[in-house]
């Protein structure tokens, strides 16, 4: 074996194995957004979708009732408080349906906030349909505001039999003040 | 029990309920294995854990017998000579689908057991769990009942200067209270850093993640106290924020939410009378050591800049921020770690603590909050 | 050290160096800068070993202020805060900066001398390698000194424990683990690079010696996982510094993103610390038995079925936080599958021993200890797969003991079974049997005394990472502060072994060290010289290949 032949050996090695590196690094950046469609997807982690959804069509199933659960919190660093004005609905698959939730600043500043969803058991996440929902971007309120704000959404007629109950909980937490400029007033 | 007895007790319902739950109580743990526990789910993971370790126990027999029957049958002081094979496609072949099929068998009831421990479907009782770093908040979703668990032991046996008590880190201020023979559905998430909510008596462990939402269920046969501990790291109280499940028969839970209601309404009640300083201080210190002491410190110094001082400077010495200072109590301070109080403390603990704050480590103002101002500012909102 | 400093000098000028970076060594500077300098394999495979030997006792001294603080109940010596500190260096010190470069020093030393080659294929490239390191556990160290103390999160460093809460310090911890991380990948560049191209002429991979294959595959999952490290500390260091919320609920981000990134590289990187391990214990073993390896192709067919395997296994780290039933169910199957390939090794070690002609010399009782406690813990493995026990099991004392019985009777006994093994082709000299047997018989008592009572403190309900318990886990915990002080003492009887050796005192070895051992560094001269095989040596696969008929 030459010195020069094995030169060349190593340099055509490294050049390989720094290509499997520079694979691999953009695997690691292309995690991060596929984990998210897989979450999406899958129901994974219980995230719903951050933008309004289409009705799924089919016949509402009047036969099925399903128990929708609304639990809120608010997170440290926000005098908030978030509220479900009726914490329990009973819904058919595939009809539409309303839910109101209140949102009240307690604190003696102008603040935005923004409300994360998540849902469990999360198989019944990608069920889930939002045709309307305060969560896709964050509001703003005055001082001692309080604001009503809406839930539309639909639970898909393909829910799995075996789930009666979802339940959804949003986290409300503080917004972006960057963006609350761009987004304020989106219900005024 | 009379149901008068319960109501008299009120808001010092707590320690009545041990001793009466103590008596029945069923410690399932030999100190040395896993506890077999006190729900179907959690007998049947026990008897999966026994099986699986019974099966591993089986393998080591033979594969140590074999490793030492050859150490020391072929000894080279004994004269051993090698033989020279060194390979044998049976034998590897069977040491591969052997293993396959044990493990096979391991998966069968594992797999049954899961798909059990996933159907939260027709519970009886919703509780959500929150973790806090470092406390736990219960809120029964069904009944509007909703306080907060906090470590019971004294400083005092942590740092030794007092004899450790029988259940020296495994027992809290206020248990979470659950009738027997129903099923319990938790849901769980966390206010901070991601905590796990873990009782080994009921097979329950499950992450308690901010922003997420997760569920789990048991249902206990049993009326006893089974602790258990938050088993993911969560910081330095980590080790300091027990749990504690207390069963009763269904009509004591019953007697239960009464109390709980009842302590409300006694705090409600106590919310409209004039309290004395030295009530106020007496409940404020009470009060801050279990909920502002962790941030703020004991002495009151803080650790700035995250938490900052109340001793000496800041809002509790400035006579012209005293409303400030009850509304970050109640509302939290948007920006910072400061939580907001008011939905989980009553306004008596709300008055006292800021009360304390204002006059204790020198601060001294001499100004005192009532529990009615708090009300008000509640009931105003 | 010594006597291979002054020979090296004699070596040097004499030696014709196959490749141009060699020469630098000739006219380089001497004393402590030479070393600083040196692109010698020998030379830095000494460097990467005395490093890791010290790193070993700074995260064993942690380890022992755990030890103190939990051998009573209460808070006697330590705060908390501090406690969650010395937890987490200790993982991070001994992980990152013992295990894993004490292999990367062995295989500096040894791949080139066992397959032929005068040196690694990149000689500068691993210099600097090495020299990232210090860098890297400096700068790590230096964050205990830092305000608010350093990183206290776990070396699993789970978000947002590590974003939002943790302390100011975390930027330095996040560049040290990218320092340590690149030092990693080039390693594995180095070696990947020196294995597919310098081998002697005639040797097939076929033909490698298990360390050989088992580094070759191990410097695979370097390359494959390092970057994802790289990229999830630098995903902190942007939640912490620049407001992304990669991690953060509150900005729409994902804690359990992190794990399952943090997870998707920390299950491979544990088999990047047992690997190499599988690979001396498969050249001990047939050497003291004086009988070849039992099963040579289906050892590599195992070491690369584990390797891919480890990328499918991940979220068996993380069966409680909510995983979907299928889910569940398929990491636990693909986890207990792993069960096969790590049997076949094992059975593979026992069929060799099986009718052979054995002597217990320390190499081979660090290897025997090996295979007994790896497999207890791989038992206790087989256990936590299963995911209605894992509930319980999970995060206490129970998977504490199951790491520590892979890693310490494990990685670590790999290692000082290398070290025993061949110290004599490193210093000439035989390490003291007698000491070797003190050493190896106190490490045992000390290592079963310190985490057998952990399976029992774990099942019996006790978390993992608290600095105070309750009561009725003071036994045990008490036997494991006994057994770990027993331990960490222990180990400086190595360090007394390896003075001795370097000394020059004890018995004096022959180029063929051990009667049974085989594979090309044993054909060199005991101590081996500065510069082995400037012309490649005669390889004859029939004869000397392990996977000869």
């Amino acid at each position: 074996m030459s010195t020069t032949h094995a030169r060349a050996g190593v340099r055509r090695t490294v050049i390989r194995t720094l290509c499997v590196l520079v694979g691999m690094v953009g695997f690691t950046l292309a995690l991060i957004p596929l984990y998210d469609v897989f979450c999406e997807i899958t129901g994974l982690n219980g995230k719903t979708a951050n933008s309004a959804q289409v009705v799924s069509a089919g016949e509402v199933d009047e036969s099925r009732e399903v128990r929708v659960q609304l639990v809120t919190r608010t997170g440290t660093g926000l005098s908030w408080q978030l509220q479900a004005l009726d914490p329990v609905i009973t819904v058919h698959p595939g009809e539409i349906s309303q839910a109101m939730f209140r949102f009240s600043n307690r604190g003696d500043i102008t603040s935005s906030g923004k409300a994360v969803p998540s849902i469990t058991p999360s198989a019944g996440a990608e069920h889930f349909r939002k045709m309307e929902c305060f969560c896709f971007q964050q509001q703003s309120l005055m001082a001692g505001e309080t604001l009503e704000l809406p839930l539309v959404f639909q639970i898909a007629p393909d829910l799995p039999e075996h789930i009666e109950t979802l339940t959804l909980a949003y986290s409300l937490y503080p917004g972006d003040e960057d963006e609350t400029v761009a987004l304020g007033g989106a219900y005024d | 029990m009379s149901r008068l007895t319960w109501a008299a007790l009120g808001a010092a319902s707590q320690p009545f309920l041990a001793a009466t739950v103590q008596a029945s109580s069923i410690n399932t743990s030999s100190g040395w294995n896993m506890p077999a526990g006190v729900t179907e789910i959690s007998r049947e993971v026990f008897g999966l854990h026994m099986t699986i370790f019974w099966i591993c126990v089986a393998i080591a027999v033979v594969v140590f017998g074999v490793m030492f029957y050859s150490l020391i049958a072929y000894r080279k002081s004994k004269g051993a000579s090698a033989a020279h094979f060194h390979e044998n496609t049976a034998v590897e072949i069977l040491w591969t689908a052997v293993p396959m099929v044990i493990l096979v068998l391991m998966a069968v009831p594992a797999t049954a057991t899961l798909k059990k421990m996933y159907d939260t479907s027709q519970a009886d009782i919703d509780i959500l769990v929150t973790g806090y770093q470092w406390r736990w908040g219960y809120e029964y979703l069904e009944n509007d009942v909703e306080f907060f668990s906090n470590l019971a032991t004294p400083r005092e046996q942590i740092h030794g200067s007092q004899a450790k008590g029988d259940n020296y880190l495994v027992e809290v201020d206020e248990a979470m209270v659950v009738p027997t023979g129903q099923k319990i559905r938790l849901l769980l998430t966390a206010n901070d850093v991601i905590h796990s909510w873990w009782v080994p008596d009921l097979a329950v462990k499950k992450d308690a993640i901010p922003g997420f939402v997760n569920e789990t269920w048991f249902e206990v046969d049993e009326p006893g106290v089974y602790r258990g501990q938050c088993a993911e790291l969560c910081g330095s109280g980590h080790a300091m924020m027990p749990i504690e499940v207390r069963a009763v028969t269904p009509e004591d839970y019953a007697v239960w939410l009464d109390s709980k209601r009842d302590a409300a309404a006694a705090e409600a009640a106590g919310a409209g009378r004039e309290w004395s300083m030295d009530e106020l201080m007496e409940r404020g210190e009470a009060t801050y050591t279990t909920y502002c002491a962790a941030c703020h410190q004991p002495d009151g110094k803080g650790v700035p800049p995250a938490f900052p001082a109340l001793a000496g400077e800041g809002i509790s010495v400035d006579p012209d921020a005293l409303e400030d200072h009850k509304k970050i109590v109640l509302h939290g301070k948007s920006g910072t770690a400061m939580a907001a109080f008011g939905e989980n403390l009553s306004p008596s603990e709300i008055a006292a603590v800021i009360t304390y704050e204002r006059n204790a480590w020198g601060n001294d103002s001499g100004e005192r909050v009532q529990p009615a101002e708090i009300q008000s500012m509640l009931e105003s909102e | 050290m010594a006597s291979d400093t002054s020979q090296a000098t004699v070596q040097v000028s004499t030696s014709a160096v196959a490749q141009g970076d060699g020469a630098h060594d000739s006219h380089g500077p001497t004393g402590i800068l030479r070393w600083v300098v040196t692109t010698n394999h020998k030379e830095i495979g000494s460097l990467y070993l005395l490093f890791s030997l010290a790193m070993l006792f700074v995260g064993g001294s942690m380890a022992l202020v755990i030890r103190t603080e939990l051998f009573q109940p209460g808070l006697q010596f330590i705060q908390p805060e501090f406690f969650n500190q010395m937890t987490t260096m200790h993982g991070l010190i001994m992980v990152f900066g013992a295990i894993m470069p004490a292999f990367v020093g062995l295989a500096n030393w040894m791949i080139p001398m066992q397959i032929g080659a005068p040196d690694m294929a990149l000689p500068r490239l691993n210099n600097f390698s090495f020299w990232l390191l210090p860098v890297a556990f400096g700068i790590l160290l230096s964050t205990l000194f830092m305000e608010g103390g350093g990183p206290n999160f776990g070396w699993t460093f789970y978000a947002p424990l590590s974003t939002t809460y943790a302390p100011p310090s975390t930027s330095f911890f996040i560049m040290s683990i990218h320092l340590a991380g690149i030092s990693s990948i080039l390693g594995a560049i180095n070696i990947i690079a020196t294995i597919f191209n310098l081998r002697t002429p005639g040797m097939r991979l076929m033909d490698m010696s298990l360390f050989v294959w088992t580094w070759l595959i191990t410097a695979f999952l370097l390359i494959a996982v390092m970057p994802v490290l790289a990229g999830v500390v630098t995903m902190m260091l942007m939640d912490i510094n620049f407001g992304t919320s990669f991690f953060n609920a509150a900005g729409g981000g994902d804690p359990v993103l992190f794990q399952h990134l943090f997870w998707f590289f920390g299950h491979p990187e544990v088999y990047i610390m047992i690997l190499p391990a599988f690979g001396i214990v498969s050249l001990i073993v047939p050497t003291f038995a004086r009988k070849r390896l039992f099963g040579y192709a289906s050892m590599v067919y195992a070491t690369a079925a584990i390797a891919l395997l480890s990328f499918l296994v991940w979220a068996h780290h993380m069966f409680t936080v909510g995983i979907p039933l299928v889910g569940e169910l398929f990491f636990m199957y693909s986890t207990m599958l792993i069960a096969v390939p790590t049997g076949v090794k094992i059975f593979n070690w026992i069929a060799t021993l099986f009718r052979g002609s054995i002597s217990f010399e320390v190499p081979m009782l660090f290897a025997l200890g090996f295979i007994v406690m790896f497999t207890i813990g791989g038992l206790s493995g087989v256990m936590l797969a299963i995911v209605p026990a894992d509930f319980q099991y999970h995060d206490t004392y129970f998977v504490v003991a199951h790491f520590h019985y892979v890693l310490v009777p494990g990685a670590l006994f790999a290692i000082m079974a290398a070290a025993y093994y061949w110290m004599p082709k490193w210093t000439g000299y035989y390490a003291s049997e007698t000491l070797g047997k003190w050493h190896f018989w106190l490490s045992v008592i000390g290592v079963n005394l310190t985490f057998f009572p952990m399976h029992f403190s774990g099942l019996a309900g006790m978390p993992r990472r608290i600095p105070d318990y309750a009561l009725q886990f003071a036994d045990f915990n008490m036997l494991s502060s006994i057994g770990g002080f027993l331990f960490g003492f222990s180990q400086l009887i190595f360090v007394w072994v390896l003075i001795k050796a370097i000394r020059g005192s004890g018995e004096k070895a022959h180029a063929h060290a051990w009667e049974g051992a085989d594979g090309l560094e044993w054909t060199v001269p005991s101590p081996a010289p500065l510069h082995t095989f400037d012309t490649p040596p005669p390889f004859d696969p029939l004869t000397e290949s392990p996977s000869r008929h």
